[in-house]
């Protein structure tokens, strides 16, 4: 665990309902009770982790305590594109000026990708020693709560592509500063979370090779939600014949569970050797919450896990 | 609810929901179901994964519907009397085709195609891949002759990208900012109001000359197609709206999933989209009833020993858990929606990555109620 927590920034990534917010929850917690001041960021519009908190009151637009050392903040595109206006245009009142005018609207929709840059600009300035922001203070390590594989790739990929198009310039030169950072493998890492079934861990591993491309490697892959290894095969053999021996219907619906559930755990087995392969590292296991809500008494046992595994 | 009954006068099904739901492998699910019975059928996928092609055990989706090998079908159990085809949509393709047609020249085609904004705006952009589906299934709707095309969509956190794609289009290419852009101090840019020039000068001063210049030049080559443009995106809001059009949701059970359908259900009705049901998978039923789990124990505890009964009761309770969340949930939504038209469908013991998965996915999906309930109970009994 040690070293994905001496990195400044930890990208948590996979494909849509694996339970990313989860992992990325469990990560800040874990990384708070190790003494680092951390600051968990969720973005396009999501809010979940107040929620788990119990302090769900709407957006979480500016960072706020949600435990001792740890902090939340949901970044929000038209909250980032004015503070970055403000920080960067002299006199302040031009910058807001700026950032009303219909005429910014129409740039702001007509450069591509802008949106996602100030996002993880924003990322990046929570992640500096030295914050920009007047009031800021000082995170030992950011963990950002990513969008779904493909928008995920997406903007990690921003800062790059938009130094590209404006060659020169402010913007320009700011997006390569955020790239070096981004594809730093020293000051950013990136955790894939995959549930051990065989689409998920399909798209982890196709994360990969995405990464890759951008000079970037997933530093652990977390198997999220695993099953428990209640039954053995012998156990099956044993309730399949049990239940050919004719019991209630109750009996029988419970001891077809069982079988399944074992059904289960096999191929779960299968995509954790895939996983094995694919990473040349085993994948830390998060064990299958049977409760109808993860609160904050159920995040916090998970994150106590995960600090283990990994 | 059957799918069957809502696809039934119907040319055209788009499958909405959050993501890792199944949406992909339900959208296949229903396109092969509805190919199997005869129909030409056209299911288009624009997740930037490769599920569908792992679905139909395909390496390579092109940007163009292939038809799947009718083989694939009889060994998983199904008879294959219509035509499946299936297609990945290529945003960055789709997109260049569209210019394609619109450019009222070579020249003006090659001009955009090779402009960087234009590149960076079809390939990487969040919302190109909603426009460019739309796009697409417009084509496919008008060039072929499909009887049915099944449309699965990116995650519905951007469900409202997807259906205000071709509406932003247009107001992006709007002659208004074009103009702005072209000439930031001439007669539109008195229209947007005074301090314009001004504004411009700082907008200039923040994001460097080159980029806006880039800007202006991509504008310019675009400009002989915003009509072109616009007549599209507005076809495409009627065939949307259009009768033969139908939603469906997928989700699961939790929590999260069902706001999410609760979510995308309100921005469909909003915006006046025809709603077909919702189909919500891997649901745990309840199996328990009025029973008790050590019931179960004390049962079989004869039969398998104490250890094995205790562990199959332990097993029992933690899916009973499950079940009575799901039967939350689903309550939930059925009240939010007011609307009866709910298709469960079981956790299944495996999950569908295959023909034979798609095949099984489908038996419920195309059952009536009684039939489902009848293979519900064989299930669980």
């Amino acid at each position: 665990m040690r070293d994905i927590l001496d990195k400044r920034v930890l990208f948590v990534m996979g494909k849509g309902g694996v339970g990313r917010s989860t992992v990325a929850a469990a990560l800040g917690l874990a990384a708070a009770r190790r003494g680092l001041r951390t600051v968990v960021v969720e973005v396009a519009g999501q809010h979940r982790l107040a929620g788990a908190f119990g302090s769900d009151d709407g957006e979480v637009l500016a960072e706020r305590p949600i435990e001792e050392r740890l902090y939340a903040i949901s970044v929000d595109p038209e909250h980032a594109i004015a503070e970055y206006l403000s920080l960067q245009v002299r006199p302040r009142q031009m910058g807001e000026l700026l950032a009303s005018s219909r005429m910014f609207h129409y740039f702001a929709a007509a450069a591509p990708g802008l949106s996602e840059l100030v996002t993880i600009g924003k990322i990046w300035e929570l992640a500096q020693l030295e914050r920009r922001t007047r009031g800021g203070s000082r995170y030992d390590l950011v963990v950002v709560d990513a969008p779904a594989t493909g928008h995920g790739m997406a903007m990690i990929r921003t800062p790059r592509q938009f130094a590209d198009i404006a060659r020169i310039g402010p913007i320009a030169h700011q997006a390569r500063t955020i790239d070096a950072f981004v594809s730093n493998r020293k000051k950013t890492g990136v955790v894939a979370v995959a549930l051990p079934q065989e689409m998920p861990v399909n798209e982890t591993l196709q994360l990969r090779d995405e990464l890759a491309t951008s000079g970037l490697r997933i530093d652990r892959v977390v198997a999220n939600a695993c099953y428990p290894e209640r039954f053995t095969a012998r156990d099956v053999q044993a309730l399949r014949a049990a239940a050919a021996d004719g019991h209630g219907p109750l009996a029988r619906s419970a001891m077809r569970a069982a079988i399944s559930e074992q059904a289960r755990a096999r191929e779960q087995r299968a995509q954790l050797r895939r996983l094995r392969e694919g990473f040349g590292q085993k994948a830390a296991k998060l064990p299958f919450v049977f409760a109808p809500e993860l609160d904050r008494t159920a995040l916090k046992a998970l994150s106590r896990e995960l600090e283990e595994a990994l | 609810m059957n799918i069957a009954d809502v696809i039934a006068d119907k040319r055209i099904v788009i499958c909405g929901g959050s993501g890792g739901v199944g949406k992909t492998t339900t959208s296949a699910a229903i396109a092969m179901g509805a190919a199997a019975r005869g129909w030409k059928v056209a299911v288009v996928t624009i997740d930037p994964a490769k599920r569908l092609a792992n679905s139909l055990g395909l390496q390579e989706l092109g940007n163009e519907p292939a038809l799947v090998d009718p083989e694939l079908f009889p060994p998983a159990g199904i008879e294959m009397e219509g035509e499946l085809w299936a297609m990945m949509l290529d945003p960055k393709r789709t997109f260049d085709d569209l210019i394609d047609r619109l450019a009222p020249n070579e020249k003006a085609r090659d001009e955009v195609l090779a402009n960087r904004i234009y590149q960076e705006l079809s390939n990487a952009v969040a919302g190109s891949q909603e426009f460019t589906a739309m796009a697409k299934l417009y084509d496919l709707d008008r060039d072929h002759d499909f009887d049915l095309i099944v449309l699965d969509t990116p995650p519905s956190r951007n469900a409202l990208d997807f259906l205000d794609a071709p509406d932003r289009l247009t107001q992006f290419f709007e002659g208004r900012a074009l103009q702005v852009f072209l000439r930031p101090t001439g007669l539109a840019a008195r229209v947007m109001g005074r301090g314009t020039g001004m504004v411009f000068g700082v907008l200039k001063r923040v994001t460097g000359i080159d980029l806006l210049q880039d800007l202006a030049v991509f504008f310019r080559s675009l400009s002989g197609m915003i009509d072109g443009f616009k007549e599209r995106a507005q076809a495409v809001n009627k065939l949307l709206a259009d009768p033969g059009t139908v939603f469906l949701l997928v989700t699961s059970p939790e929590r999260e999933p069902i706001d999410e359908a609760i979510f995308f259900w309100r921005k469909l009705k909003a915006a006046r989209m025809p709603f077909g049901g919702v189909v919500v998978n891997r649901v745990h039923h309840d199996l328990l009833g009025d029973a008790e789990v050590e019931d179960v124990s004390a049962e079989l505890a004869d039969d398998l020993g104490d250890k094995l009964a205790a562990r199959v009761a332990d097993n029992f309770r933690d899916y009973h858990v499950l079940a009575r969340r799901d039967a939350q949930n689903i309550e939930r939504l059925g009240k939010q929606l007011r609307d009866d038209r709910l298709l469960l469908i079981p956790y299944l013991d495996e999950d569908v990555h295959d023909v034979e998965g798609l095949v099984r996915l489908d038996r419920y999906l195309f059952a009536t109620e009684e039939e489902r309930q009848a293979m519900l109970d064989e299930v669980v009994a």
